[in-house]
């Protein structure tokens, strides 16, 4: 097939292909770095193009499989890995100054797993400083632009992720997401994204933000290409404590019933609430308005606790943050200040030249709120709130098999739009935040387009470990409509 | 409740951070405003709540006392910003009096 159409397939398109021989994987990779060379001085999604590698890699594939076409599904499967994710040889700076020199001697997990299948890396994509922002802008190389638009912020943290899938820069990618950072980028990008239940995926090897919080998850074009790539990094790792060991189902079975019937979809009023823009709830009201068209059994439900989320998640985020980036000081990896006096003076140069200021401003927050005397005032209060939280979700799910929400509450907004103001970028974070400190597994999909032409996400939320009910709802929505047939029309510089 | 620029000072001491004088004024009025919002949760009543640490209700996650493969001496310390001899290198620790 001709090289110039290749980088706009599915990832289950490519692998039909693929596993074909209607294309080599060198043909993959040549069509994907002509791509990338294209779109990426408009775009900046990535930190770190691997393309000698990949080359080689591809090069080593195609010569052992002369006449031999079976692969495992994500042979010469061309992604893109968020860069606060290790990858063995392969530099790993989570857009900061103090890893900017950083090369693991190891793989996480999730890379390991991909590996192990003869995936090919085109690269690290771009994300805010240590996964702590919404745009991309706290990145100390530079932000990532939203291919819809390049005034635009293309979110974050996975900014850099969800604008190399949208830009056709990768077939699919990996993410990270703590209170939003696949989600949220993956709305304001138009593709889909998906955090999946605390504990499914390892997060061995990803860099530690906040650990009670963390999850790695994919980011891909469309709710079939989740499922499959999902499929290939879920399970249990010895290596990771909190990974659990629950049994990883064929997360494409899921998607066979193209209809809701009997599925009951719970709608949330705080989820609707002022600040939401007007184009985002028509655009999401309507697409509950779909799934009930598809047999879904809509009902109103109560989270009120929704209104503490964004506080006891910076309390809670930060607290963490503080107490996993204290390994960064100069002794054992990354930066050192020069000429220091002593080892407190090393630490503390260190550490000022090496963060940038949201990095400062989370620690700082974070060691105030653990500090002698605040302790029980907010780090334990929110705790606790965190728990009202969770039981208001484990009650809802008693009487709901899904809850549809809002991603965002407005579309991509433009660069240094928030940056001036931590509050208001942190509250852009509402609707995405609550799965995270209750630990459940949430998708976001394109429901629409703004009148200015940015897209809008539909976030669907379910029960720990029930990723099919998710994918399953999704798919049926996605199949339905047809908003990923718009693409951004990313012109070369 | 204030956080003055005696206590932003304290609070970057303990995270051992060196803080300009410029971030030390943006800093001390930006936390003052955020933790102005979370106040908020004060409004929200946790009597006898237990506090959540960890989703899942996991304890702790044993494995055999065995001996494993693991990085050796010269990978452990390849990103060190100065090493020798497999050790990491710092400046001195214990002053001469």
């Amino acid at each position: 097939m001709s090289l110039m159409s290749i980088h706009k397939l599915t990832l289950a398109e490519l692998q039909r292909r693929f596993t074909a021989g209607d294309v080599t994987a060198t043909e993959i990779v040549r069509a994907y770095f002509l791509r990338v060379t294209n779109a990426e001085p408009k775009i900046k999604a990535y930190l770190t193009q691997c393309k000698e590698a990949a080359f080689a890699q591809a090069e080593r594939l195609d010569q052992s499989l002369k006449g031999w076409r079976k692969t495992t599904p994500m042979m010469a499967m061309p992604l893109a890995v968020k860069d606060n994710i290790c990858t063995e040889g392969v530099r790993t700076t989570c857009a900061s100054r103090m890893l900017e020199t950083f090369v693991p001697p190891y793989d996480a997990t999730v890379v390991a797993k991909l590996r192990a299948q003869n995936y090919l890396l085109l690269g690290k994509t771009n994300l805010d400083e240590f996964a702590m922002g919404s745009s991309t802008e706290n990145s100390a190389f530079g932000a990532s632009r939203n291919p819809w638009n390049l005034q635009a912020v293309p979110g974050g943290s996975s900014g850099g992720s969800a604008a190399a899938v949208a830009a056709d820069e990768c077939v699919a990618a990996l993410g990270s997401d703590t209170g939003g950072s696949i989600r949220q980028p993956a709305a304001f990008c138009g593709v889909v994204g998906l955090k999946p239940t605390y504990g499914r995926v390892s997060r061995y090897g990803l860099v530690a933000f906040a650990s009670s919080l963390d999850q790695i998850g994919p980011i891909t074009k469309d709710v079939t290409d989740a499922a499959i790539l999902l499929g290939a990094i879920a399970g249990h790792d010895p290596r990771d404590s909190t990974s659990a060991d629950v049994p990883v189902p064929d997360y494409l079975k899921a998607l066979k019933r193209k209809d809701l019937k009997r599925l009951k979809v719970g709608v949330p009023a705080e989820y609707f609430a002022d600040g939401l823009d007007p184009e985002v709830e028509q655009a999401v009201r309507t697409a509950i308005e779909g799934l009930r068209e598809l047999g879904a059994d809509l009902r109103e439900i109560k989270l009120p606790t929704t209104d503490a989320a964004v506080a006891t998640y910076y309390v809670i985020a930060t607290a963490e943050a503080s107490s996993n980036l204290a390994r960064y000081d100069g002794v054992r990896f990354g930066r050192r200040a020069e000429e220091s006096r002593d080892l407190l003076d090393m630490y503390l140069r260190t550490r000022a030249e090496g963060f940038g200021a949201e990095v400062k401003r989370r620690i700082m927050l974070g060691t105030y709120v653990l500090s002698a005397g605040y302790y029980d005032a907010y780090y334990g209060k929110a705790q606790a709130v965190r728990t009202l939280i969770r039981q208001e979700f484990e009650s809802a799910f008693g009487g709901v098999d899904l809850i549809v929400t809002p991603v965002t509450p407005t579309t991509a907004f433009k660069f240094g739009e928030k940056s001036q103001d931590p509050l208001q970028m942190y509250l852009s974070d509402i609707y995405t935040i609550s799965a995270n400190l209750a630990g459940l597994p949430a998708i976001s999909l394109p429901c629409g387009f703004s009148k200015a032409g940015l897209p809008i996400g539909l976030q669907l939320i379910g029960r720990p470990f029930e990723e099919e009910t998710l994918l399953r709802g999704a798919h049926a929505y996605e199949q339905a409509t047809n908003w990923r047939a718009k693409k951004p029309v990313v012109r070369s510089a | 409740m204030e956080i003055t620029k005696q206590e932003v000072e304290k609070v970057a001491k303990l995270a051992r951070l060196a803080l300009s004088e410029a971030e030390t004024t943006a800093f001390s009025q930006q936390l003052n405003q955020i933790v102005a919002y979370v106040q908020k949760l004060k409004t929200f009543s946790t009597e006898g709540v237990e506090p959540t640490s960890t989703v899942l209700g996991q304890t702790n996650v044993f494995r055999p006392d065995a001996v494993e493969a693991s990085l050796s001496a010269e990978q452990a310390v390849a990103n060190a910003p100065d090493a020798e001899a497999s050790c990491f290198r710092v400046p001195k620790i214990i002053q001469e009096s």
